[in-house]
């Protein structure tokens, strides 16, 4: 790693941008400098900020305050064009391409090289895609469909994509996300190259070993703020995940100890073909079971397929000490185990229908009679679980599509409430919701084990992990990698084992 | 926030409705469909002095019973987002297996239940190769609709089945009392039927449920594509209905019996208020559709109006009726 000397003057500074969502401050006052041909590696938790800069910076979102200095002059980006007008340009994880289009097409849609009565110059626009495609060391002819290509190979289209405007700036977000080991290896080259050529790059990647191996300077941001900025050679890693995480974690959570009492669940030897491998826990009455992981490192797709969405390929469970088999999510609701799932809009709430009908859903089969639906009993339970939550709604027969994020989850959680479950599965509660729906599902999660219900909690967040769990079991990659309970129970020790880290700091 | 205040806000009541169900009836679109069959009918006293007489009035209810009889389990289809645009082509491959019993010297019960049972099979073909096999249910039965139809034109060809026993009369063309017929009767009866089916009973419950959002519905512990199964199994038993009450009707069976019948059976589904989409829709929006669609039909025959034309009209009035709360839409935005 070249340890760059910091040039005078940034390309692109942000200062003091601040972006505001309804109930959620995603950005507050932060800064952030890229430097010619240096990378800087933007470092933070899910939900500290990162992608809402990204959107800030290519023309997505508009700031609320703040300014955004190219060459030190303010600018604007009022359109994505305009960004990338301005030479701002990004490598998403998953940029759009068109299959039937040919490579040089995908690379020039929309800004291809003009002829004569404003048709577009084929010839200009493929020479001017090989040369591109050349010079990131792409062995690809620009002439070819999309669709022959590798997924490597169009990875290498997206980023020439990424590169066919002027680009002085380029954003990689989390480039190597969908890589493989070799790819990784020839993405680092081309950032380097890309760094020869004098261009500021900023990188996101959650994977540390990543970040030593190609980043220059880092910014760290936490829930919207900004932490600290300086050089990598500067730096120990233990540091920088102390700055990522590093917060006073009982600030917020209400968690109270709960008599722990016997074993509820057991759970050997789940396996998966493609998604996890192996997975074995035991869960007791009134206990917070954490689940920690990345994102993708398999967590949801096993507690899917506990309750029955999708079938394991090995394992079995055990509940209340009786071997259960569970085919589909009616088994696993009969069996007392539900899931409030992670995608509220898709999986959790049916947007259109009633909040009450929502909520009693799963329940009908006690609540109704003969098969016959009994109006005034549905009212009566959704009233009772969602009052419990305390719900914001005009009406109970309003839809679940109306509400705010955090009342749409409060409906989800009273939904799965209501049908009297041993054991709740409850997947990232509270992504995306606000700070008072978010304590209130907390101040919720801790009556309830109080009261003997056993829970598991996936979660990307480390404070609401650290503040809720009693234990936490952390994955990567579909393996169970720890199991961390009491004073082992730390930031440091979660972000090491989630991101592969041995403990004296190297990568693994 | 504190568990106390969590407790204290708690107390903060949410009502069940803020507008009571009448006043919703109001407003409903059935509501504005019931005038709109308010409208026809009175136009079409004024437009023929034939109109208001009970026996006629009573021959205009074929126009839409037995469309209206598939009409409702169609509904419930389509709520779940699903459709079958074979059932004319089941109630001729009905007709013909009722034929074909029926030339093997074998009675009234044996052919109705021939019929129904023949509807039944089509309808768990249908199902199965949507719900085991994941097709689109609009490629499987616009295939299942060349397929079953042509079953019937290799099994008669040019002819037809003639000669039906004189009891089998009774359900296209016999009465119940007065001037009300035996059609119009089950359609009265399944409409009680399919209407307490889907707005009374859990099953309706899942049926609007799959067609707002299957995933969401799965996770909630419905069984979808069980669901599905039946709603297609019983749309294939509707259609082997209506083809037992058309083929007495009509007295024989041609290949080209009810064609293009799909077609004005989906139309009566969405005039009614059904979403194409899925997802919403009403029974009671069914029946008043039918009766739309039948007084139309009726009281342009009265005008001596060519088949074709009528066919126009439909076809206008459908598109008039789905496009005027868009167009209401966009004129109250601008």
């Amino acid at each position: 790693m070249g340890h760059a000397q910091t040039p005078a003057a940034p390309v692109l500074a942000l200062d003091g941008i601040t972006k505001t969502f309804p109930g959620v401050k995603a950005l507050d006052g932060v800064t952030l400098e890229l430097y010619a041909g240096q990378v800087t590696a933007l470092i933070g938790e899910n939900g500290a900020g990162k992608s809402t800069v990204v959107k800030t910076l290519t023309g997505i979102y508009q700031p609320d305050g703040g300014r955004i200095l190219m060459d030190g002059e303010e600018v604007r980006f009022p359109t994505a064009q305009d960004a990338s007008a301005a030479g701002v340009t990004a490598i998403h994880q998953e940029t759009v391409l068109f299959d039937e289009l040919s490579v040089a097409e995908n690379i020039f849609l929309g800004h291809a090289p003009k002829g004569r009565f404003g048709l577009i110059d084929r010839k200009a626009m493929h020479k001017d895609a090989q040369a591109i495609l050349d010079g990131i060391g792409a062995e690809i002819d620009a002439g070819v469909r999309l669709k022959d290509l590798g997924i490597a190979s169009r990875h290498l289209v997206a980023i020439a994509r990424a590169l066919s405007v002027e680009a002085r700036v380029v954003i990689m977000d989390e480039p190597t996300a969908a890589l493989s080991r070799k790819e990784i290896e020839e993405l680092y080259e081309l950032v380097d190259a890309l760094k020869a050529q004098g261009k500021a790059i900023l990188f996101i990647s959650h994977k540390f070993d990543e970040i030593f191996r190609i980043a220059d300077r880092y910014t760290v941001f936490r829930d919207g703020q900004f932490i600290g900025a300086g050089e990598m050679a500067d730096i120990a890693e233990a540091e920088l995940v102390k700055m990522m995480v590093g917060r006073s974690v009982d600030q917020i959570f209400p968690k109270r100890a709960a008599e722990i009492g016997e074993d509820v669940l057991l759970v050997a030897g789940y396996s998966h073909p493609t998604e996890f491998e192996d997975i074995h826990f035991t869960l007791r009455r009134g206990e917070i079971l954490g689940f920690y992981g990345l994102v993708g490192a398999g967590r949801s797709e096993f507690m899917q397929s506990l309750i029955g969405v999708t079938r394991p390929s090995k394992g079995a469970i055990r509940l209340n000490g009786k071997v259960r088999v569970i085919r589909s999510p009616a088994d696993a609701i009969a069996a007392g185990i539900v899931y409030v799932p992670e995608d509220r809009g898709k999986q959790g709430a049916i947007l259109d229908m009633p909040i009450f009908q929502n909520v009693t859903l799963p329940s009908l089969p006690r609540l109704s009679k003969n098969g016959f639906t009994r109006m005034a009993e549905e009212f009566a339970l959704a009233r009772q679980y969602t009052e419990r939550l305390d719900l914001r709604a005009a009406s109970l027969d309003t839809t679940v599509g109306s509400l705010s994020g955090g009342n749409q989850q409060k409906v989800v959680i009273a939904k799965w409430l209501a049908t009297q479950p041993t054991v709740i599965i409850l997947d990232e509660p509270t992504k995306g919701i606000d700070i008072g729906s978010k304590a209130a599902v907390h101040d919720f999660m801790s009556e309830l084990a109080s009261e003997g219900l056993s829970v598991i909690m996936v979660s990307s967040e480390i404070p609401e992990i650290l503040g809720m769990s009693d234990r936490v079991i952390v994955m990567r990659e579909g393996r169970m990698v720890a199991e961390l309970e009491g004073e082992d129970l730390t930031p440091e020790t979660l972000v090491r084992h989630a991101a592969g880290i041995s403990s004296k700091g190297e990568a693994a | 926030m504190s568990l106390a205040e969590t407790q204290q806000t708690a107390a903060r009541h949410i009502p069940d409705r803020l507008t009571t169900p009448l006043a919703r009836t109001f407003k409903s679109w059935e509501s504005l469909l019931l005038l709109v069959a308010i409208g026809i009918f009175i136009l079409n006293s004024f437009a023929s002095p034939y109109f208001l007489n009970a026996w006629n009035l009573s021959d205009a209810t074929f126009n839409f019973t037995e469309k209206a009889m598939i009409a409702f389990a169609m509904a419930l289809l389509i709520i779940a987002g699903e459709i079958d645009l074979s059932v004319a082509s089941i109630i001729a491959l009905s007709s013909t297996a009722m034929g074909v019993v029926m030339q093997a010297g074998f009675g009234t019960p044996a052919i109705v239940a021939t019929g129904l049972v023949t509807g039944l099979l089509c309808g768990a073909f249908n199902g199965v190769l949507v719900t085991r096999l994941g097709l689109p249910s609009i490629v499987v039965t616009i295939g299942t609709m060349s397929l079953f139809r042509g079953i019937s034109y290799i099994v008669l060809g040019d002819g037809a089945f003639r000669g039906y026993p004189s009891e089998f009369a009774w359900f296209g063309q016999g009465y119940v009392v007065w001037v009300i017929t035996v059609e119009l009767t089950i359609f009265a009866i399944l409409a009680v039927i399919y209407a307490v089916v889907l707005h009374k009973t859990n099953f309706g419950r899942a049926v609007y449920a799959i067609g707002n959002n299957a995933t969401a519905a799965t996770f909630s512990g419905i069984r979808v594509e069980r669901v599905k199964f039946i709603l297609f199994l019983l749309t294939g038993l509707m259609a082997g209905l209506a083809s037992v009450c058309l083929t007495s009707r009509l007295g024989s069976t041609r290949p080209s019996i009810a064609s293009g019948m799909e077609l004005e059976v989906v139309t009566m589904v969405v005039l009614g208020g059904v979403s194409i989409l899925g997802g919403s829709g009403s029974i009671p929006g069914v029946v008043i559709a039918a009766f739309v669609m039948g007084l139309v039909t009726f009281g342009l025959g009265l005008l001596n109006v060519p088949g074709i034309v009528m066919s126009i009209v439909v076809g206008a009035l459908l598109i008039g009726v789905i496009a005027l709360p868009r167009i209401y839409q966009n004129l109250r935005r601008s």
